[in-house]
């Protein structure tokens, strides 16, 4: 049986960490290999690198990280944010990165998904969706969401559970379901989101949004169906480590990936 | 040396930067004579048993693999590289493989999500050189749709439940091939790496 993963995201811009860096006595508080070392110790499954880097040298730059985090960290890994073309995708796999995740993009141009899995398989191509719950219409007791883009600024008018049926039919392998309004809230995932798409797709889904601790992750991974959790926070400020939420989840019977010692000199 | 064969079948620069990190040297080749010049053979690659086949073919590798397999120098197969040891595989129509093991490639059975993507688990079934210090359990990182039946249970090194019983790990003398990514599970996939690259 698969292990349940934990994934934690690193926020990235030109190369370097976003999240906390101003705050940080560490010198290595901006180098996001450092982090990428220090999770992959901690026992995280795979690394999300969330690229928010917005110049012209944008595929210079991501390439050169997803080499760096290649030639250090064994494990695997995603890149997404601002990915928009087949050279984007293109960079990031022959970096030596598992998947690229794609976003906006993909509302714009659905195409690059079709594209992407043809070339790289469905195991490397991720459709992100930013979803934010709206009222029930009347007459209904279905909840529903919309898909929103630009960080949940513009909407979409596409229905959240109808766009992650269309995004796996076009070959996407996995869903990352980030819940805007749960995201740094911190009172935990969307479960209902996360298990009403795991019930219509059969590729892996990611909950991303809202995770405040171990309690959130054990929801959205049993109640929730999903097959992995995402955060960042919680992990970068120390405020859990990965380790301590496995072993929380591993006492009510989830199947994760202990950590085991292994000697490699 | 450890030559890391290159035919055209996926990124072969994590496996050879994991090579690196547990402190071998590894080289990517791509000329039959490489191979006959290596210590040690790796035969990685992700994509279509077929069309992999094909590739070793044009570019006179199979040769040089099989003749490295038979005068015993280790050989270690990586995903779709294990698959290639066997004799035939189902996948797209029916294929002809380096027939270094007995038994084929067949598809999972239907109600798995497929490909299996993923950490599984590997249960030892026959200690090796190449599992030296790997414990029983360990998981590895899986992609994959396909897997290896093996007609000898000898050859079945390690196993792996993904609604059947399969054989993740298969070799026989010291051609070994694991159905997951050493080069990206990790401490336990570099054990069997840096195992591979000193032990065997």
């Amino acid at each position: 049986m698969l292990a349940k993963r934990i994934i934690p995201c690193l926020d990235v811009k030109n190369g370097r960490n976003v999240r906390g860096v101003r705050f940080s006595a560490d010198k290595d508080a901006g180098d996001p290999i450092a982090l990428a070392r220090r999770y992959d110790k901690e026992g995280a499954d795979e690394l999300v690198f969330y690229d928010i880097t917005a110049s012209a040298e944008k595929r210079e730059i991501v390439g050169e990280l997803v080499r760096r985090v290649s030639e250090e960290v064994f494990i695997p890994f995603t890149v997404g944010g601002g990915v928009r073309t087949y050279r984007d995708i293109r960079t990031i796999i022959e970096g030596g990165a598992e998947k690229a995740s794609i976003n906006s993009a993909a509302i714009h141009t659905p195409e690059i998904i079709t594209q992407g899995a043809e070339s790289f398989g469905s195991q490397a191509i991720v459709g992100s969706i930013d979803a934010i719950r709206r009222p029930l219409s009347d007459c209904s007791s279905e909840p529903r969401w919309e898909v929103v883009i630009n960080g949940g600024r513009t909407p979409t008018g596409k229905d959240a559970l109808e766009w992650a049926e269309e995004l796996v039919d076009r070959g996407a392998g996995e869903l990352v379901l980030n819940s805007i309004d749960a995201d740094g809230t911190k009172a935990g995932y969307d479960i209902e989101l996360n298990s009403m798409v795991a019930e219509r797709v059969d590729v892996p889904i990611v909950a991303s949004g809202g995770a405040g601790g171990p309690e959130d992750m054990y929801a959205v991974l049993s109640k929730g169906k999903a097959s992995a959790a995402l955060a960042a926070s919680i992990f970068h400020y120390h405020q859990y480590s990965i380790f301590e939420v496995k072993t929380y989840l591993a006492e009510r019977g989830v199947p994760v990936r202990p950590k085991i010692e292994i000697d490699l000199t | 040396m450890i030559a890391i064969v290159n035919y055209g079948m996926g990124n072969l620069r994590s496996v050879q930067k994991a090579f690196e990190h547990i402190g071998a040297k590894a080289a990517i080749v791509h000329r039959p004579e490489e191979i006959d010049n290596a210590d040690r053979v790796v035969l990685p690659g992700v994509g279509a048993f077929g069309d992999a086949m094909d590739n070793l073919k044009t570019a006179g590798l199979i040769a040089p693999i099989v003749k490295a397999i038979a005068e015993g120098r280790p050989f270690l197969g990586i995903c779709l590289g294990l698959q290639l040891m066997f004799a035939e595989s189902e996948e797209m129509g029916q294929h002809k493989g380096l027939d270094i093991l007995p038994g084929g490639v067949r598809r999972f059975p239907k109600g798995q999500r497929v490909p299996q993507i993923g950490w599984n688990k590997v249960r030892i079934q026959r200690e090796t050189a190449l599992l030296d210090g790997v414990p029983d359990g360990s998981y590895f990182y899986f992609v994959h749709s396909f897997y290896v039946a093996s007609k000898r249970d000898d050859d079945v090194i390690g196993t792996t439940d993904y609604g059947i019983d399969y054989a993740s790990i298969a070799g026989s003398g010291r051609a070994f091939g694991v159905q997951f990514h050493p080069e990206k599970s990790q401490d336990a996939g570099l054990k069997i790496l840096k195992n591979f690259a000193e032990h065997v």
